[in-house]
């Protein structure tokens, strides 16, 4: 028999003493990417009070909390490619996982890499979002940067998994 | 009822937070299997009066020192060994240590508010603490949220993952709080709120409460759940 599961509640404002920042590769190493970005609301306003985690198999965890702009970022390597249920192989990609105060569930999304155009053309998940929609899951380069907005609600909404 | 039912909605306009942040379109659903993976370890280590966030100053902190205990469960019933807990909360005046909080109520120079423990391997977990306070809020008039603790759970899987909020019972403000109401019905709301524990109660020092937490665990089988 299966128990009932705990219900989740937000992350509430105040979860800064809690849930401390955590940097998941260190500036100085080889092959390591810094991804910026902002958590935007319904109005395209910046969500100030949000926290995003980080996680692929095999290359690491991090997390990193919004600041006053909306805005986070990681300094990280380019996960390897992780097989599918089936056994193909899915496009590098960063498993995100997003809290902020307002949300009463987390969110799950997925950032992809724009240099491996191949690899995603053929990814399962990618290929199950409606085409308008899968650049939300890309990051874009600028200026030795990736850049990855996370837009909670409205026009160009992320892409958001059912877990 | 499906699990995805007993969880609060993202859209709940009596949280106003969640009007601008709810996302609007119906999340994606991904075939069986592409979220079964193990859950991240987490890269910090843990030291051994982290569970006891009335022992990290130099002084005690102010308020009833309670010990909340209880077990860490999948929803298969079995423990959920070695895996982080972590929490947070308001002082007992209720006020937390983060610039943001503009509560005029008091900080308490004793008291920081944060600890962090691993489950043993019967999924057992135990903090001792103070109290948190009852603190206002903006998101309507006269608004107060009830007494809780935040906890922050990594799980075994991926899928376990769960940030979630323990109450205390009989607190009037339960009933009246949003957040807690948001969850659709009254067993899920039940299910967060802790139980005082005579048994694990420490004679001449401190009530215990007790709280169990269920995960969800690997690779669901809904066939299994129907009665």
């Amino acid at each position: 028999m299966s128990g009932p599961l705990t219900p989740s509640q937000t992350v509430g404002p105040f979860f800064g003493v809690g849930l401390p920042f955590e940097q998941i590769a260190s500036p100085g190493s080889a092959g390591v990417i810094r991804i910026e970005g902002q958590v935007l609301d319904g109005n395209g306003q910046p969500v100030p009070d949000a926290l995003l985690e980080i996680w692929q198999i095999g290359s690491g965890f991090g997390r990193s909390r919004t600041d006053a702009e909306g805005a986070f970022s990681f300094v990280v390597v380019k996960p390897a490619p992780t097989p599918a249920p089936d056994g193909r192989m899915q496009a590098p990609h960063w498993n995100v996982t997003v809290f902020a105060r307002g949300l009463l569930r987390h969110l799950v999304t997925r950032m992809y890499f724009p240099d491996e155009t191949a690899a995603n053309a053929t990814d399962a998940v990618l290929n199950l979002v409606e085409p308008a929609r899968r650049e939300t899951l890309i990051a874009k380069s600028c200026g030795g940067v990736l850049h990855f907005d996370v837009r909670l609600q409205g026009e160009r909404e992320t892409v958001f998994f059912a877990i | 009822m499906s699990e995805d039912e007993r969880e609060p909605p993202y859209l709940y306009p009596d949280y106003v937070g969640t009007r601008l942040r709810a996302p609007a379109r119906p999340l994606v659903h991904l075939p069986e299997g592409f979220h079964d993976f193990p859950a991240p370890l987490f890269p910090r280590t843990i030291a051994e009066l982290d569970h006891d966030l009335t022992r990290q100053h130099s002084g005690e902190p102010i308020g009833e020192r309670i010990i909340v205990a209880g077990r860490v469960l999948d929803s298969d019933g079995r423990p959920v060994r070695n895996t982080m807990l972590e929490v947070w909360q308001a002082n007992a005046a209720g006020r937390y240590l983060d610039q943001d909080d503009q509560h005029p109520a008091p900080l308490d120079p004793n008291f920081t508010g944060a600890g962090r423990c691993l489950t043993d391997d019967d999924g057992r977990y135990r903090f001792i603490t103070i109290k948190p306070g009852a603190y206002p809020w903006k998101n309507h008039h006269n608004a107060w949220r009830p007494a809780h603790i935040h906890f922050s759970l990594l799980g075994s899987e991926f899928r376990s993952r769960l940030v979630t909020q323990m109450y205390f019972p009989g607190d009037p403000l339960m009933p009246r709080d949003p957040i807690l109401q948001s969850i659709p019905d009254q067993a899920g709301r039940d299910r967060l709120v802790s139980q005082f524990d005579p048994e694990t109660t420490v004679p001449e020092w401190a009530l215990a409460y007790r709280w169990d937490i269920v995960l969800r665990g690997r690779a669901a089988t809904p066939f299994e759940d129907e009665p």
